[in-house]
């Protein structure tokens, strides 16, 4: 097994693209990431993919996107996850790279959401669910989040307001990237009386559809100084899976597969949550935020959502979250999720963060697929 | 849902078969065949009650494709008395009249439409349970 780096980074802003397909936006990742890296002889293209085949017709979308990008005729697999795509991609380039089979690969996550209508996206978002006992019944990925915040609320006795600040949180830090899709901020008077999509998940509990690709090129951490004068270290990269319906879970307020996938991560880094200096976690919904920061030992069970009442969580807490504005502020273009927060994670590494910049040396990132079926947990450390 | 699908679901669908474990006796919904508790095999058939109570649920304001004309619809997980937990719609109710603990029992309803010309789906939805005592 050999160490692995990150070697360059790339990504288009979050946005609705009316003017660039799936491939474009691909393209554009994977050869702003490439330039970044110096041009390095690439290998592999690994992409995170979610819904092409169901919003835009397109499976098969790796050979695709590398055949667009200049690269016909290298190895290119797509690698799918539900919300989890992205990072699962990454997971695959890590093995190859690691394995040594593959020196330099890029990975790419890449979703085009905006080109359907709305009940057809969330009728696909669904499909992340149990399709024949879950998804039958009506319910959507929405209504899913709705059922965990309401036993959440009901256990542990908090109201909805509590759950305000990783909205605020989100909305603030994506103000200063530049490659969000929201620039305003939130308020908590906003926040109490948003309308309802799946009582009590309102719409600003919830990550926006949007299209987004992110990109980062890795190669063994003994050649990255040949092509970054700022290499990333992955110091752990694992997976775990869970049942991929609610209603099978033992314990329907635990991630588990968050659990087994941090216990992973932090065994490879050597690590523990107290040493992570800052985390990329899976706000798709408020809830998820609480649950992930749970799983991942930041909080005991039913304390997550006190991180954000208590401002924890903020760029100056005890563990910033969505520094660059997580997936509710930047956006949640599905299967690009998992590599923006991988890329976000390189660009506090790096320095590069601007004003959100952490003082930090290793940080964390987790994907979450579906309703937690399938969670990637990565961490990364600072050369400098 | 196509045809195929609906036929290959209706003794679930339509009478909550599940399964029991031989093994460790856990009661499986929906049929998995393979015991998630021992990972041995579970294959003997075993109906549930429809009788249980709500573990959790929310109201649908904004429903995914096909579902639309439904809303506002309520969902719930619902903890049968055997012990599984089912994700269904709940009916026969107001939803402000929903609450965690609401004893329920499984009704078999409408459940979709499958455009102009498809086949109706028919399957379980709970509604508060009418025999007092009737649920856990």
């Amino acid at each position: 097994m050999r160490q692995v780096s990150i070697i360059g980074i790339g990504q288009t802003k979050v946005d609705e693209h009316w003017d660039k397909s799936f491939r474009d936006l691909g393209v554009d990742a994977v050869l702003a990431a490439i330039q970044d890296a110096g041009s390095p002889p690439v290998e592999a293209l690994y992409l995170g993919n979610m819904l092409a085949g169901q919003l835009t017709g397109q499976e098969h979308t790796a050979a695709l996107v590398a055949d667009y990008a200049g690269y016909r005729g290298i190895e290119a697999l797509r690698v799918e996850a539900a919300c989890a795509a992205g990072s699962s991609a990454f997971r695959v380039g890590y093995m190859a790279v690691a394995s040594g089979l593959i020196d330099v690969a890029v990975v790419v996550g890449v979703e085009k959401m905006t080109d359907m209508l709305g009940n057809e996206v969330t009728a696909a978002l669904a499909s992340a669910a149990d399709a024949d006992y879950e998804v039958m019944h009506g319910v959507s990925f929405v209504a899913l989040n709705a059922l965990l915040m309401r036993r959440y609320m009901y256990e542990h006795q908090v109201e909805r307001a509590a759950f305000a600040n990783f909205a605020i949180n989100a909305h603030r830090n994506a103000m200063n990237n530049p490659n969000a899709m929201f620039h305003a901020p939130l308020s908590e008077a906003a926040f109490g009386k948003a309308r309802m999509i799946a009582d009590p998940v309102s719409l600003l509990d919830s990550a926006p559809i949007c299209d987004g690709a992110a990109a980062a090129v890795i190669c063994p951490t003994a050649r990255a100084r040949e092509f970054s004068a700022h290499p990333v270290h992955v110091r752990a990269s694992a997976v775990a899976t869970d049942s991929l319906a609610l209603h099978d879970r033992k314990d329907l307020l635990f991630l588990q597969a968050g659990r087994l996938s941090a216990q992973k991560a932090y065994a490879q880094a050597g690590a523990g949550p107290e040493d992570m200096d800052l985390f990329e976690l899976h706000d798709a919904f408020t809830i998820m935020s609480a649950l992930s920061l749970e799983a991942a030992g930041f909080a005991p069970r039913g304390q997550g959502v006190r991180l954000a009442q208590e401002g924890e969580i903020f760029l100056g807490g005890r563990i910033p979250i969505s520094t660059m504005g997580g997936l509710k502020g930047r956006g949640h273009p599905v299967g690009a999720t998992g590599m923006y927060q991988i890329v976000e994670l390189a660009q506090q590494l790096r320095g590069e963060a601007g004003k959100n910049q952490v003082d930090c040396r290793l940080g964390m990132a987790q994907n979450i697929g579906g309703s937690g079926g399938t969670i990637i947990t990565h961490i990364f450390e600072s050369a400098d | 849902m196509h045809i195929p699908r609906q036929w290959r679901t209706r003794d679930q669908r339509l009478s909550l078969m599940g399964e029991v474990c031989p093994k460790c006796g856990v009661k499986l919904f929906p049929p998995r065949d393979v015991c998630p508790e021992c990972s041995g095999p579970a294959k003997e058939p075993f109906a549930l009650s429809g009788r249980g109570a709500v573990y959790s649920y929310s109201t649908v304001y904004h429903a995914p494709e096909g579902y639309e004309s439904y809303v506002p619809y309520t969902v719930a997980l619902v903890r049968l008395e055997e012990g599984p937990m089912v994700t269904a719609q709940l009916t026969d109710v107001d939803k402000e009249q929903v609450a965690i603990g609401m004893p329920v029992e499984m009704v078999t309803r409408k459940i979709a439409e499958d455009g102009e010309d498809g086949a109706i789906l028919y399957g379980y939805k709970f509604r508060p349970a009418l025999e007092a005592g009737a649920a856990c």
